[in-house]
């Protein structure tokens, strides 16, 4: 393989991984600005990928070409229902947030793979037909480098500049970071800080559905147990990784993606296939952890995030 | 503070009671048992197994032999339940020892371990019941009340390695697998040896993932490879394999006439491999893991339990095998296949177990 093919190679491929992660990360940038900790975004991707899944192999018939744009409508409606289980028992009901997430994660992989018991007899769903596949446009297809694209791809690049627009340049993003830094300075201002709370969760249950469809419909093509696996962890780490900014999470994921394809092509590059093949597998874990402790610096949360707030405390 | 640490305590102790509620319940069906083999149906053989985590419908090994299990059941005339067929399935690798004793206390003639997973666990019940009958799947363990059953899946990927040699037109095909075990590795060697029997030119490209439930990892693997010139992988990496069904199919979606395929592994894949009216799926390496489980229990029924052994399936005894191909592999490679499947049944070829 020569440089040019290599990149050729490596950029759409990570593009690719990456896409669901951004999208998901950015639901964690939604909920986490707002103050409430969401490690439930690997149960969200879950409830995505079996809704969008399902409803991709039920609804075949009526929508054609166009089931699996719809299946990802349908898991982002349901992935916010979902996050409401989040939204009421850490907003409401003050309880903690990281054991609500965690119970998050554990009910949507066992009611997931319940209902397919169900639904189909069988541990895993049958393959879907209809798929998310690569840009089929001629003149787009000649650009080199990201001629290779997936629409699902431009999708989640276009939405971390969207989310990136609506949290710094809008009063609803400068609410919603109010009422993740200081609830209470916010309260006084007149945010309802609930209200704000729960549209932030509910966003992150939308984007968490979104990104699960994506994934299942574009990779996986079925649901089962081993569908999403610490996905969803991934892009908490993204989030983090990324400073809890949008285009930071995008960048994040964008460079698990390069290492991860770096990962794959190296086999077949002249100095690294001298590299025994375990070092090639923990390689983006490394580079997270190396980039996390040399050169991001201090990654720091937004100060009231998983803290509940309650009316009149200080 | 003191509040605090009162809800704790209480929410520790709702925690262990539901804990032990189902302690409760796991009891139950061996109490259950115990009375149920007092009715002396002594000339009624029973035969049971425990799933490793996979699930009893994991489209895979765990399945398989459950379906060997019902097959063995439906033909001796038995039911599920006690003192006919069942199975247990295991949540975790803790309850792999529990499940075994549970199935053995309710009274079954014969206990299937399924998977390499399980070694540790029947071993140790081996020990522990020495009048019971244990077999174990995938694996082998030197007790004298344990059957050991493997499995030459080398020769399976040997057949798939002549088919792919002499189906590729670039010349060269690539193996996706899941993680460096023995298992693997005889599927490796297997389809190497076999690409190297048919025509030596061909060059196989060989990538490990090193896990079975990354489905992008096998999809970019797979996308590097067909890049590469390939036109033919063959994938022996469970969901990581899905990967390379996926961009495969995605191939052949946007360009009819590309020549991409996919050898699946285990059961037949080939639903896996549809794009619309066509299909991506050459063939698939079946592991008979019904047929052992039947053999080794018809066995057992008739008093000849061999227990301390070690029985190996190949192509002989169709331990192995080339799923129906259904049009995809022309008429005088499958004559070629035959011919190399016969040379090894008698013994001519030896296919390696493990890549030089």
């Amino acid at each position: 393989m020569g440089l040019l093919e290599m990149i050729n190679f490596i950029v759409p491929s990570a593009i690719f991984y990456a896409a669901p992660l951004i999208i998901v990360a950015l639901g964690g940038v939604f909920s986490e600005r707002s103050g409430v900790v969401n490690i439930g975004l690997e149960g969200l991707m879950v409830v995505g990928a079996f809704t969008g899944v399902v409803f991709n192999l039920f609804f075949v018939d009526v929508f054609g070409d166009a089931t699996a744009w719809v299946s990802l409508i349908v898991a982002i409606i349901v992935g916010m229902l979902f996050s409401l289980l989040l939204a009421v028992a850490a907003v409401s009901f003050r309880a903690d947030q990281v054991v609500t997430g965690v119970a998050i994660n554990l009910l949507a992989v066992a009611a997931t793979i319940f209902l397919v018991k169900k639904l189909f007899d069988k541990g895993q769903t049958d393959t879907i037909a209809v798929n998310f596949s690569r840009i089929d446009i001629g003149w787009f297809n000649q650009i080199p480098i990201i001629g290779d694209l997936y629409w699902t791809s431009i999708l989640a690049i276009v939405l971390a500049f969207i989310a990136w627009g609506i949290i710094y340049y809008t009063p609803f993003g400068l609410r919603l970071r109010a009422v993740g830094e200081h609830p209470a300075a916010a309260d006084t201002m007149g945010v309802n800080v609930t209200k704000m709370r729960y549209i932030a969760v509910m966003i992150s249950g939308a984007m968490g559905g979104l990104g699960g469809a994506i994934y299942a419909q574009s990779i996986s093509q079925d649901f089962g147990h081993a569908t999403i696996t610490g996905q969803g962890f991934m892009a908490l780490a993204a989030l983090i990784f990324g400073k809890w900014h949008p285009l930071g999470a995008m960048g994040a994921a964008l460079f698990f993606g390069f290492a991860q394809s770096l990962s794959i092509v190296g086999t077949s590059l002249p100095f690294f296939s001298e590299i025994p093949t375990v070092f090639l597998y923990i390689l983006p874990y490394v580079l997270t952890i190396l980039a996390l402790a040399g050169f991001i610096g201090r990654a720091s949360a937004p100060k009231a995030n998983g803290v509940p707030y309650i009316k009149g405390n200080r | 503070m003191a509040k605090r640490k009162f809800g704790l305590g209480l929410s520790l102790l709702l925690a262990s009671s539901t804990l032990l509620a189902a302690c409760g319940e796991e009891e139950t069906p061996e109490v259950a048992g115990d009375t149920g083999d007092e009715p002396t149906e002594e000339e009624v053989f029973s035969v049971a197994m425990v799933t490793d985590v996979g699930g009893i419908d994991d489209k895979s090994f765990n399945q398989s032999a459950w379906e060997g299990i019902q097959r063995f059941g439906e033909d001796n005339n038995l039911e599920q339940g006690d003192g006919g067929f069942d199975y247990l399935q295991s949540a975790s690798d803790a309850d792999y020892n529990t499940n075994l004793n549970n199935l053995i206390r309710r009274g079954f003639d014969l206990v299937f371990g399924i998977g390499f997973l399980m070694e540790g666990a029947v071993a140790e019940i081996a020990q522990q019941q020495p009048e019971a009958q244990l077999a174990i799947i995938d694996a082998v363990v030197e007790e004298p009340n344990v059957a050991s059953v493997l499995f030459k899946e080398q020769e399976g990927a040997f057949l798939a390695g002549v088919a792919a040699a002499l189906m590729t037109e670039t010349g060269k095909v690539g193996f996706v697998g899941g993680m460096e075990i023995p298992v693997i590795e005889r599927f490796e060697a297997g389809f190497r040896a076999g690409v190297e029997a048919a025509n030596p030119d061909v060059e196989v490209d060989v990538q490990y993932t090193g896990a079975f439930d990354k489905a992008e990892l096998g999809k970019t693997t797979a996308n590097r490879m067909y890049s590469a010139g390939a036109d033919i992988i063959f994938h022996a990496a469970g969901a990581t394999g899905n990967g390379v069904f996926t961009e495969a199919k995605e191939r052949k979606e946007q360009d009819p006439d590309a020549n991409v395929w996919v050898i699946g592994v285990d059961a037949d894949q080939y639903d896996q491999g549809a794009v619309g009216d066509t299909n991506v799926t050459l063939t698939s390496v079946l592991k008979r893991v019904d047929n052992a489980v039947y053999d080794i229990s018809t066995m057992a029924m008739n008093g000849e339990f061999p227990g301390g052994e070690t029985i190996v399936y190949g192509l002989e005894d169709e331990g192995v095998a080339l799923a129906d191909s259904r049009g995809a592999i022309t008429e005088d490679v499958l004559a070629q296949i035959e011919e190399f499947k016969q040379q090894i049944v008698a013994g001519e070829i030896t296919v390696p177990e493990t890549v030089e």
